[in-house]
């Protein structure tokens, strides 16, 4: 026990600390307790002025950190202790996720505003869930992991209920949070096997434990293994891979729209940067025994997640099992097990992160008071009503389904390229994906069809209410996924850098 | 502490663990039992980081345990006050009749 301790006080003394590398973190929590405080002095009538310190925050961290890999460096830098890393893919996703929650608080005002939610909380929620994933984004060791993805799930547990008088809202957050907490107890007693076996809490040191175990022997020890299972079934509940997928549809069908944006489109960057530390940077010379397990909650996620998607009629639970089998095919980049399938995985994951936006973007758009605007039947003659807008639901959809030029097909053609070429004999699952994807295909095109060649239900010529900055935003949002097809090379150049080994 | 080794503690952290997760889906009754659950299992992953830690000399997984249990209040607080909403709406805290959404 004293040993223990005098060890602990000389690992305390050792190392520099140098705060500044967490600037980020320290801005925005700084900025959440000003903006609470603010909220407080603010008459509804003005809470608009909530509203735009948060999307100030946002883009003045995105500029900052822009600023930072531009001009003072990329390098990997550790702080607090080795606890706390900050390095250029890090920073890659922490733009991602500023400029993602940007865009869904643009998207959140109006709805909110409808329904009498545009409250301070909501942001200040919101933000408090950025907190929590740039902390995982950021994490070098499990606890700070597991502290950013603890602030991040208990920001979405609330802001799933944060419709409190809607009877599915707040069963929908009781099944979110109780599935949530499952998720990180199994994650964490996982982490506890690998801390007893490893003797270390820091990712850095376990991976250069196992590397060592690795060059020994041929098997990992059996109790390293099982410590994995439980940090995969912990992943796999985050990600919503199956068969942990079951809070999936149901959290995106009773959240408010505006909170399914949130959770569908940011998390899913985080969810990707938790499985970066965990499974590349940490157990990395284990890849051996999780790509086996990643095979088959891959192979699961395409197949349910694409052919349950086909009996949905409601288009959010469509979208929550489109969100399943497009996590089966991130999880492919990671089954190959190298840079090349690491990076096209991130692409996946930003692009994908941008079309979902733009998806539930106009779901939100086309909703009002007392209509969500979230049945597949809502959409039927939407072309006849709206051109521009069933134009942009076009290619929202056949980026989804992969159909080229959009930028769909680019993330997967980019991730089964990695499979193949990784040259691991699962070339086999490159092409049961794909057909899976034809067959998703199928419901994609299907709210293609009703828009277009569709009588409308009801006759309904309310025009949409929305702001001309939805407008102009949206549209823009919509036609980066043709744009980003039709140009990938920057992205695709930029993710390939984050991952290339430092020289 | 003779006779009580890493394998004891292990064991019964383990055990503690298998009896929060069947909890978790065999009661179909009260939400309340069910945080109860989530309590316990964050408590026997508790003990499994402090055996180890006792048992390896090493002071991280103290710490661990520090935090975890902070969490595990925030995460209780979190739960009841989605509990307290949930009972608003719905005049009723049975996990059968959380059916409103198929799935």
């Amino acid at each position: 026990m004293i040993h223990a301790l005098v060890t602990a006080q000389s690992v305390i003394a050792a190392p520099a600390n140098d705060y500044g590398l967490a600037l980020p973190e320290i801005i925005m929590l700084s900025a959440i307790c000003a903006i609470l405080i603010i909220d407080l002095f603010v008459s509804q009538n003005k809470r608009i002025i909530t509203y735009l310190l948060t999307q100030a925050t946002l883009i003045g961290l995105a500029i900052y950190t822009i600023h930072y890999i531009l001009h003072i460096s990329t390098a990997t830098e550790y702080t607090f202790n080795d606890s706390f890393i900050r390095d250029f893919k890090g920073d890659v996703l922490k733009i991602a996720i500023y400029i993602i929650c940007f865009l869904v608080f643009l998207y959140s005002k109006d709805y909110l505003r409808e329904r009498r939610l545009f409250k301070g909380e909501y942001f200040v929620i919101g933000l408090f869930g950025v907190l929590g994933m740039m902390i995982m984004v950021s994490a070098a060791s499990m606890l700070i992991l597991y502290l950013g993805l603890e602030v991040m799930s208990l920001s979405l547990y609330a802001m799933v209920a944060f419709n409190r008088k809607s009877s599915v809202a707040s069963e929908a957050a009781m099944k979110y949070f109780v599935l949530g907490a499952i998720a990180s107890g199994m994650l964490l007693y996982g982490i506890s096997i690998i801390y007893g076996v490893t003797g270390h809490i820091g990712i850095g040191e376990i991976s250069s434990y196992l590397g060592e175990l690795a060059k020994s022997k041929t098997t990992m020890p059996l109790s390293l293994v099982f410590g994995l299972v439980f940090i995969l079934i912990g992943i796999a509940f985050k990600l919503g891979a199956v068969p942990f997928h079951m809070w999936v549809p149901d959290i995106y069908h009773g959240a408010p729209t505006s909170v399914t944006l949130y959770i569908g489109t940011i998390t899913k960057i985080a969810a990707f940067a938790m499985v970066v530390r965990l499974l590349v940077d940490g157990l990395g010379p284990m890849h051996k025994e999780w790509t086996q397990i990643l095979v088959v909650l891959s192979l699961l996620s395409l197949a349910v997640g694409n052919i349950v998607a086909i009996a949905q009629t409601n288009i959010k639970r469509m979208l929550a099992y489109s969100t399943i089998s497009h996590i089966g095919f991130l999880l492919l980049g990671f089954i190959a097990a190298n840079e090349n399938g690491y990076s096209a995985s991130m692409f996946y994951v930003i692009t994908y992160a941008i079309i979902a936006a733009a998806a539930f973007g106009l779901i939100i758009l086309f909703s009002r008071k007392g209509f969500e605007s979230d049945n597949l039947n809502d959409f039927k003659g939407l072309n006849e009503r709206h051109p521009w807008y069933a134009f942009m639901m076009l290619i929202v959809m056949f980026s989804l389904a992969g159909v080229p030029p959009t930028v769909g097909f680019f993330a997967k053609l980019h991730v089964l390229q990695a499979l193949i070429k990784a040259d691991i004999g699962l070339t086999w699952l490159a092409i049961v994906a794909v057909s899976f994807a034809i067959i998703g295909a199928f419901y994609y095109i299907r709210v293609i069809k009703l828009m277009y060649f569709d009588k409308p239900v009801t006759e309904d010529n309310t025009p949409i209410t929305a702001g001309a900055d939805m407008h102009i935003v949206l549209s823009v949002n919509c036609l980066l996924a043709l744009g980003l097809g039709l140009f990938p090379g920057a992205l695709i150049y930029l993710c390939s850098l984050v991952f290339t080994p430092a020289v | 502490m003779t006779g009580i080794g890493l394998q004891e503690c292990l064991f019964l952290a383990a055990l503690l663990f298998c009896i929060s997760i069947a909890g978790i889906f065999i009661n179909r009754k009260n939400l309340i039992v069910l945080l109860m659950c989530i309590e316990l299992m964050l408590l026997a992953i508790n003990l499994n980081f402090i055996a180890f830690s006792y048992f390896s000399a090493t002071i991280s997984g103290q710490i661990f345990v520090f935090f975890i249990l902070t969490v595990a209040a925030a995460e209780a607080a979190i739960g009841l006050a989605i509990l307290v909403t949930l009972y608003r709406n719905r005049q009723t805290i049975n996990v059968a009749d959380l059916d409103e959404m198929k799935g």
